[in-house]
């Protein structure tokens, strides 16, 4: 990364040394686009905050419901360890292939390697999706339906929310490849990339207390 | 045939028009109910209609669509959120004062169903929290805060429009719902079971769900805005210990929402899930547990509370350091209060359930964290009282709302005290006792300073001061009138009156029921004086003009531009060297300076996003409210290629050229050059032009 050197306007004051963005190449040095891609991309972490508050109160929830069940089926009779496993693999690989697409993004100029990774964790995302829905029809066709007791609503409001928003890291990063034909790798793109990287990955943490709590926790 | 009408209008029939119990079954009991709802109804038509013909007959649509709705200007926004505000404050306190009037002659009866009274306690709440009192002080903020850190906007112009358009959708709702009955009648609070599908099958409650959710939504969004543009917009050398207190007051709301409102979306997601999906959340059978809805409600209700009083903490603190001529006593301090109690406001949820169950242990534990609010609130008051002490102290509109505010808030913290306590709460608990003591902090806290707000800033929102004389009537007329309403209330709380009585069938009531009945007109007065005033300036603004800038002798940097500011506030970000900077300035001689060089200054474009918004928002909380299946489907997806479409624009700003910047700037400096200053003996006079003789060794003239 090239070092800043030239001050802005507004921004005489500050040293020339910037702190940048892991991640994140917005190619020469550009003091204005620098600055409001900071804002953008500390404002997506504060929105992860906030989002984040709303899943901490849903296991909270859930945690209170998990005696809920009035005499309908329990966590024991209806989660299946080894698919919510195959579920936690499609997705910390979708992880680990989306940081090989932050790295492209990073230290490849072409985008073709970008794309693929791109391409490969959007697959893995589907896959998720795919499978947890096969799983909820599986807990439906055995009576877990949300209607039948607190615990199962309790479940039903907590996971399938962060499916909702799997599918919506899918549909964003549809778009971007598409900002990507459309305007190849401008700033615009690369920090949308980057804050949809935040999200994913924070989807991946999210599925990971989901995983620990609900399916290991209800099948102990 | 039915099956189209089903298809197209949902659950929607005849039977939602207001009037409609009256016309099919005419007793004099129904036709009142009828013709109140009616009338309301009829209000709202003729409003919309009256707009429109105006807009029209003017010719402005294109004015109004350029210039006013698809605006990113913070200041226009701001402005907007606060017309919003002012709308629903008219809307509410009506609703206010048919609620005392039927408890003024409530004894054995009254006049109003108890439908209809339900009603009207819970638009009352719904719209004075949140399409009052949240786009009032969200207004406020938009147009102050970027002007004090010397910012040109908000870091994410766009997402404002978005918070707009949205609390906007959701005023909507409520407004409609005056047209398509029923509103819920479940209180601001909305507790279930009562709020569940077989207690409340009608469309009141999903009225009331989405009109709440849209407005959560909406100040979620303007929490991580405002955060942001504080923490990585203000100007050079505007270090965190130099911002002007209401900025400190801002951040610390923004996290609140950021953090708060949360809470409050989950809680009405599940309750819809619940009436929409029959899931078992908070229903009283099938291991559905209604605590989970107290707890998460409150969660957010008490940040909210801390975020209706915060902002007012900071702007009665810019108020009295300025009409005090001073700097502000412990500033330092006021800070650390203000963290204290943004922090300690996510630790005392469970006070507004005291009753409901949990150990004795537990209530004394958030009995005690409750009263350690009182602390850092108390030293803020005295740090009030010092910065007035040996002050240049002028009695002006804003002062007499921050002075009627610290006596009134003491006496409202002294009975929170009270209601901390919880042996004293299970007596007083859901009684008039509490609706007194949380009107009398919300209203000289919240209201009070939106309106010393409204009249400190209006000059440089729009150039011109308000009237000074009908704002004094309308001050003191909210503080008579606010005493007269609700210390009844205090003692028929004791006297053991409940909260939302319909009637009642002790006598000795009776006299404190007339009593705030009499209030509730004082305050009907206050809001046509309020009117007056807005009236008689419009009238007079040649004479009151304050093009200059400053006409209350200012300190922070909001009064360092012409009123209205320019769309880009500063030709040149200015450099902050202390704390009151432009105070500073002033008193070096260096204000009202031309730059040496004048940049090209880039905006933000606009944009349509709000408007679209708005209308996708309304669209799809009415087609969800009435079964409306198709309206939900197609707003959601407009919403959805609205949202994605965006992300393809690049052309996300417009450059202002340095000539349209320096022309615009000489021209203030030379209107600067011709006004003569005035001392502060001739603040409300025609004199006043918005430039104060500049302070004598530290001293305001």
């Amino acid at each position: 990364m090239t070092t800043i050197t030239k001050p802005n306007d507004g921004h005489a004051n500050r040293t020339p040394h910037r702190v940048h963005h892991p991640g994140l190449n917005l190619g020469p040095a550009h003091q204005e686009s620098e600055d409001t891609r900071e804002e953008m991309v500390f404002g997506f972490w504060v929105f992860m905050m906030s989002d984040l508050i709303i899943f901490g109160l849903l296991f909270a929830t859930y945690v209170t419901m998990l005696g809920g069940t009035a005499g309908g089926p329990g966590p024991s009779d209806l989660f299946e360890l080894k698919s919510a496993f195959i579920e936690t693999m499609l997705l910390l690989t979708s992880s680990f292939t989306f940081g090989m697409a932050s790295l492209a993004l990073k230290y490849r100029s072409d985008r073709k390697v970008l794309v693929i990774w791109l391409l490969v964790t959007l697959l893995l995302g589907l896959g998720f999706l795919a499978h947890e829905l096969h799983d909820f029809h599986k807990m439906f066709t055995e009576g877990g339906v949300p209607s039948r007791s607190g615990f199962l609503s309790a479940f039903f409001s907590l996971v399938p929310l962060h499916g909702l928003h799997v599918i919506g890291a899918c549909i964003w990063l549809i778009a971007l490849l598409g900002q990507i034909a459309v305007h190849g790798l401008d700033p615009p793109t690369k920090t949308g990339l980057m804050r949809l990287a935040i999200l994913w990955h924070f989807l991946d943490v999210v599925w990971i207390g989901i995983f620990s709590l609900v399916y290991l926790g209800g099948i102990v | 045939m039915s099956d189209i009408w089903n298809f197209v209008f949902g659950r929607l029939g005849w039977d939602a028009l207001p009037f409609w119990e009256a016309v099919r079954d005419p007793t004099t009991f129904n036709i009142i109910n009828g013709i109140i709802a009616g009338g309301a109804a009829g209000m709202v038509v003729l409003g919309v209609l009256g707009a429109v013909i105006l807009v029209t007959w003017l010719g402005k649509w294109k004015y109004l669509w350029s210039e006013w709705l698809t605006s990113p200007d913070h200041k226009k926004i701001g402005i907007m959120f606060i017309v919003i505000a002012m709308v629903m404050l008219s809307r509410a306190i009506i609703e206010a004062a048919f609620m005392r009037a039927q408890q003024a002659v409530g004894l054995d009866g009254g006049f109003l169903s108890p439908e209809h009274f339900g009603e009207f306690f819970t638009t009352h709440g719904t719209i004075m929290i949140f399409f009052m009192a949240m786009p009032f002080l969200t207004g406020i903020i938009n147009y102050v805060m970027p002007l004090q850190i010397g910012a040109r906007d908000l870091s994410f112009p766009v997402m404002n429009q978005i918070s707009l358009g949205l609390t906007a959708a959701g005023a909507a709702i409520v407004m409609i719902s005056l047209v398509l009955a029923p509103f819920s009648t479940g209180g601001w609070s909305g507790y279930p079971p009562y709020t569940e599908l077989s207690y409340s099958p009608d469309a009141g409650v999903d009225y009331w769900i989405w009109a709440v959710t849209l407005s959560t939504l909406s100040s979620t969004l303007t929490g991580i805005n405002f955060a942001v543009t504080i923490y990585k917009k203000r100007a050079p050398g505007m270090k965190l210990f130099r911002m002007p207190l209401f900025t400190w007051t801002a951040l610390s709301t923004a996290i609140l929402m950021i953090f708060g409102m949360p809470p409050l979306t989950v809680a009405t997601a599940l309750l819809a899930l619940d009436r929409y999906l029959d899931f078992h959340m908070f229903t009283s059978d099938l291991g559905g547990n209604m605590m989970n809805y107290i707890n998460l409600f409150w969660a957010f209700g008490h940040p909210e509370v801390y975020i209706l009083i915060l902002t007012p903490f900071g702007i009665y603190s810019e108020v009295f350091s300025t009409f005090s001529g001073k700097r502000l006593y412990g500033y330092t301090l006021l800070v650390i209060a203000t963290i204290c109690i943004a922090f300690l406001s996510f630790t005392v949820w469970l006070h507004h359930f005291f009753t409901m169950g949990q150990s004795a242990a537990i209530n004394a534990v958030f009995g005690i964290a409750t009263m350690l609010i009182g602390i850092p609130t108390g030293v803020k008051v005295y740090d009030w009282m010092l910065t007035m002490y040996r002050g240049r102290v002028r009695l002006s509109a804003p002062m007499i709302y921050a002075v009627g505010f610290i006596m009134l808030f003491v006496i409202g913290g002294l009975t929170g005290i009270i209601l901390a306590t919880p042996s004293v709460d299970y007596q007083v608990h859901n009684s008039l006792f509490l609706i007194a003591h949380f009107h009398n902090m919300l209203i000289p806290g919240t209201l009070f300073g939106m309106l010393a707000a409204t009249n400190f800033w209006f000059p440089k929102a729009f150039g011109f001061r308000l009237e000074k004389r009908w704002g004094r009537r309308a001050a003191y007329c909210w503080v008579i009138g606010f005493m007269l309403a609700f210390f009844p209330l205090y003692a028929l709380g004791v006297l053991g009156m409940p909260r939302r009585s319909l009637t009642f069938f002790e006598p000795a009531y009776l006299p404190w029921t007339i009593a705030a009945g009499c209030g509730a007109i004082v305050i009907l007065f206050a809001m046509l004086f309020l009117l007056i005033q807005l009236w008689v300036s419009v009238r007079d603004r040649h004479h009151n003009n304050v093009f200059v800038g400053d006409p209350w002798d200012g300190r922070s940097l909001e009064w360092a531009t012409s009123s209205p500011p320019p769309e880009y506030n500063f030709p040149v970000i200015p450099e902050v060297f202390s704390r009151d900077a432009f105070m500073a300035e002033k008193e070096q001689g260096k204000a009202y300076q031309i730059p040496d060089e004048f940049p090209d200054i880039e905006m933000p474009a606009n944009s349509a996003m709000g408007v679209i918004i708005a209308v996708t928002g309304t669209a799809m909380a009415f087609g969800l409210t009435w079964y409306m299946w198709w309206l939900v489907i197609l707003a959601a997806m407009v919403t959805l290629v609205a949202i994605i479409a965006r992300g393809y624009v690049r052309k996300t700003t417009r450059t202002i050229p340095c000539d349209e910047v320096r022309r615009t700037h000489l021209a203030w400096i030379e209107c600067v050059r011709r006004t003569t200053p005035v001392d502060r003996s001739k603040e409300q006079t025609r004199e006043n032009r918005g430039l104060p003789v500049p302070p004598v060794e530290g001293a305001v003239q």
